[in-house]
């Protein structure tokens, strides 16, 4: 215990980790204000400045329509070559009927809050767990490239202890600024949805759904807070991990989907990670594979599809937590420490 | 006395993938009774630094026992490291953090009062500079500083690897008298360093390693008084009687190297031997001194390290004991 709070202490003094949080805290509260100021609430005066740009279009469709069936009937008249430019008979040149221009088209954005407060949770989400993989990877890689977790080791000798500790301090850590920021999240945006667009049928189980996603949000910043730094501990420096996501990034996803799409294999985003990730956050993502042809009894052609779930997604990053986290805790175990 | 650290035995091979293998000890043995100082010696890279981090669990050995304070390490380290404190060769602290917090972080991981953090602040000196960070320390204020970090348990035994690295004299003479206070305190010290002349004044007993093996070990005088080559100087009443004295003593298969006013001799077990050798030959000897040796020429005569005109010693070329007695040329050293 007093092995775990020293840990907390030593997470909480160090700059960087501070500095990264209050960064992303900031990119977080930025994102809000943004969307504050680009939406609108809609009320009849919105509608009514809708509806005058609507007629405004048409009218201006009208006139247009008019000019080109005037300028039609003169070259027919002069018989002048149009290369084309005018249909044989002049009076199908029509503005499209007032009905088709909508006023919806020309209201300003608006923040529904039962349709899309979901889309934020992954910017949340996404955020969060980088400062937490930074974060975690500094917190151990600068330990054990300073020399400090040898001098911690001659203090408590039991090196999983000290290991599974230290991440304990640190997710807990991270766990501390992210629940109070999703609440603030949520908070925020219903303000937003309040002041700045609707916050109807919001039912309850809108709401249920809402926080299963943010919880799943929260379990992603904790998945990458452990892998960064599980990934610096097995490197035993803080470069170490980024620069292992940086290769496995860079080299394993990016050139894999060049790869992938130039061997022009069926659904390629199932092999790449950011699918996972949008499929853990947004319960599926429906991959289409264009080139082919499922007939429907209309006679349509629709493209063939593959669900992937945030189940498999929980395997996968489950998996990945094990390996990774499993593959530093038997290092820690067996190294020599010089 | 009870021992407080013991090593039998100890094997440690480093294996590299491109380098092959480097048996860094190879069966070391080393024993140290309570309320010592004591003093552990060797060349460069004869496996010092290797010996203190196994015995503190930092390293794997690849065979051997050990014990600290009577129980087996490094099974046993759990129970123990809250009795040892030990700093290994120029530790490194987080740049960023004060002495003082690096200390209060370490006191909180091993259940040490706060209180504790100034005592040993005050103790190496470090008291008024403590809450700057150590980003700005010179290196003896970081070595005082990992003093006071081993110090902050108040161990039963005190494993320091060079802690006089980059003090200023007036700290050696310090971290000395500190030494000795602490061994008459009860705890028991062991000391690793090059600079012999520290060693010898402040050591009860020794512990010489070369090439992973012990060369030599006990007390200090005992240590000198084995490998004292037994070194005398003799001057006579007349200086002209000098050349029949060098004759007589060689013919009694003394080693003698003659000088302007007084011979060396080499070999002699009796000093009083001489002196009644000459008496049957009517010579009459004025002074006859055996010369002290210091541990520095015991130390380059154990390890075979005593520099030698025209040639650059490498490093691993010292004394191999339980082998072929000459020394080991293996690996380069600076510039090779
Ligand atoms: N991590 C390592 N990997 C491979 N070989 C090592 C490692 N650490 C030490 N050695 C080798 O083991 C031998 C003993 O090294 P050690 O550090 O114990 O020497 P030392 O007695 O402390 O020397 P010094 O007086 O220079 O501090 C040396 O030959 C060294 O090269
Ligand atoms: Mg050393």
């Amino acid at each position: 215990m007093s092995l775990f709070r020293t840990e907390l202490r030593r997470l909480t003094k160090r700059r960087f980790t501070r500095y990264m949080t209050l960064l992303g805290l900031l990119v977080l509260a930025a994102v809000v204000v943004g969307v504050f100021f680009t939406n609108q609430k809609i009320g009849a005066d919105q509608l009514a400045r809708a509806e005058r740009q609507a007629d405004q279009q048409y009218q201006d469709q009208v006139r247009w329509s008019e000019q080109e069936r005037a300028a039609c009937e003169q070259a027919k008249k002069a018989g002048t070559a149009t290369d084309g430019r005018f249909p044989d008979d002049c009076s199908v040149i029509t503005p499209p009927p007032r009905e088709q221009i909508e006023a919806e088209w020309f209201l300003p954005s608006t923040f529904n809050f039962r349709e899309t407060f979901d889309e934020t949770l992954i910017p949340f989400a996404a955020i969060l767990g980088l400062v937490g993989f930074v974060v975690g990877a500094s917190f151990v890689g600068a330990e054990w490239s300073n020399g400090g977790m040898m001098n911690l080791l001659l203090w408590r000798p039991n090196r999983l202890t000290v290991l599974v500790t230290k991440l304990a301090a640190l997710l807990t850590g991270i766990l501390a600024v992210t629940l109070p920021a999703a609440v603030l999240w949520f908070a925020g945006f219903w303000a937003i949805a309040t002041f700045r667009g609707s916050t109807e049928k919001v039912t309850s189980g809108v709401w249920q759904s809402l926080a299963l996603t943010g919880l799943r949000g929260v379990v992603l910043v904790l998945v990458l807070t452990t892998i960064g730094f599980a990934l610096a501990s097995l490197g035993r420096h803080t470069a170490m991990a980024l620069g292992g996501v940086v290769a496995v990034m860079v080299v394993g996803q990016f050139g894999l989907g060049i790869l992938l799409s130039m061997a022009s294999v069926k659904f390629a985003e199932a092999w790449l990670l950011p699918t996972y990730v949008m499929a853990w956050m947004t319960k599926t993502v429906t991959l289409q594979n264009w080139d082919s042809c499922n007939a429907t009894y209309y006679g349509e052609c629709k493209p063939e599809t593959v669900d992937i779930t945030w189940q498999q997604s929980s395997v996968l990053l489950s998996v990945g937590v094990v390996v990774i986290l499993g593959a530093s805790l038997w290092a820690m175990r067996r190294r020599d420490i010089t | 006395m009870p021992a407080v650290l013991e090593i039998e035995g100890l094997r440690k091979t480093y294996k590299s993938r491109r380098r092959g293998t480097r048996n860094a000890l190879d069966g070391f043995d080393m024993r140290v009774d309570a309320g010592q100082v004591h003093g552990f010696l060797g060349p460069n890279g004869s496996g010092k630094t290797t010996t203190l981090r196994t015995l503190l669990g930092l390293i794997r050995p690849d065979g051997g026992r050990m014990t600290l304070l009577g129980h087996e390490v490094p099974d046993a380290l759990p129970t123990v490291a809250g009795q040892v404190g030990a700093i290994v060769e120029s530790p490194q602290f987080f740049p960023h953090f004060s002495a003082r917090d690096t200390l209060s972080l370490l006191a909180g991981a091993g259940e040490v009062p706060a209180t504790r953090v100034d005592e040993v602040l005050e103790l190496v000196g470090l008291r008024d500079r403590a809450g700057e960070r150590v980003k700005t320390y010179s290196l003896g204020m970081k070595q005082r500083l990992a003093v006071a970090s081993a110090l902050l348990k108040n161990p039963k035994l005190l494993i320091l690897d060079e802690p006089a690295n980059g003090l200023d004299p007036g700290g050696i003479r310090e971290m000395r008298t500190l030494m000795r206070t602490l061994a008459e305190s009860g705890m028991t010290v062991v000391l690793s360093s090059h600079i012999l002349g520290e060693i010898q004044l402040i050591c009860d007993s020794v512990t010489i390693i070369s090439l992973g093996r012990r060369v030599a070990f006990g007390p200090v005088d005992e240590v000198l008084a084995q490998h004292s080559s037994g070194a005398v100087r003799v001057r006579l009443e007349a200086v002209s009687d000098l050349p029949a004295a060098t004759d007589a003593l060689t013919r009694a298969g003394i080693l003698v190297t003659g000088h302007p006013d007084h011979l060396m001799l080499a070999g002699v077990d009796k000093p009083a031997s001489v002196t009644r050798l000459l008496a049957e030959h009517n010579l009459y000897v004025s002074e006859l001194a055996p010369i002290a040796v210091d541990l520095e020429s015991v130390f380059l005569e154990l390890t075979a390290t005593a520099p030698v005109p025209g040639q650059h010693r490498q490093v691993d070329e010292s004394m191999k004991v339980g082998g072929t007695g000459q020394p080991g040329a293996t690996g380069g050293g600076w510039g090779a």
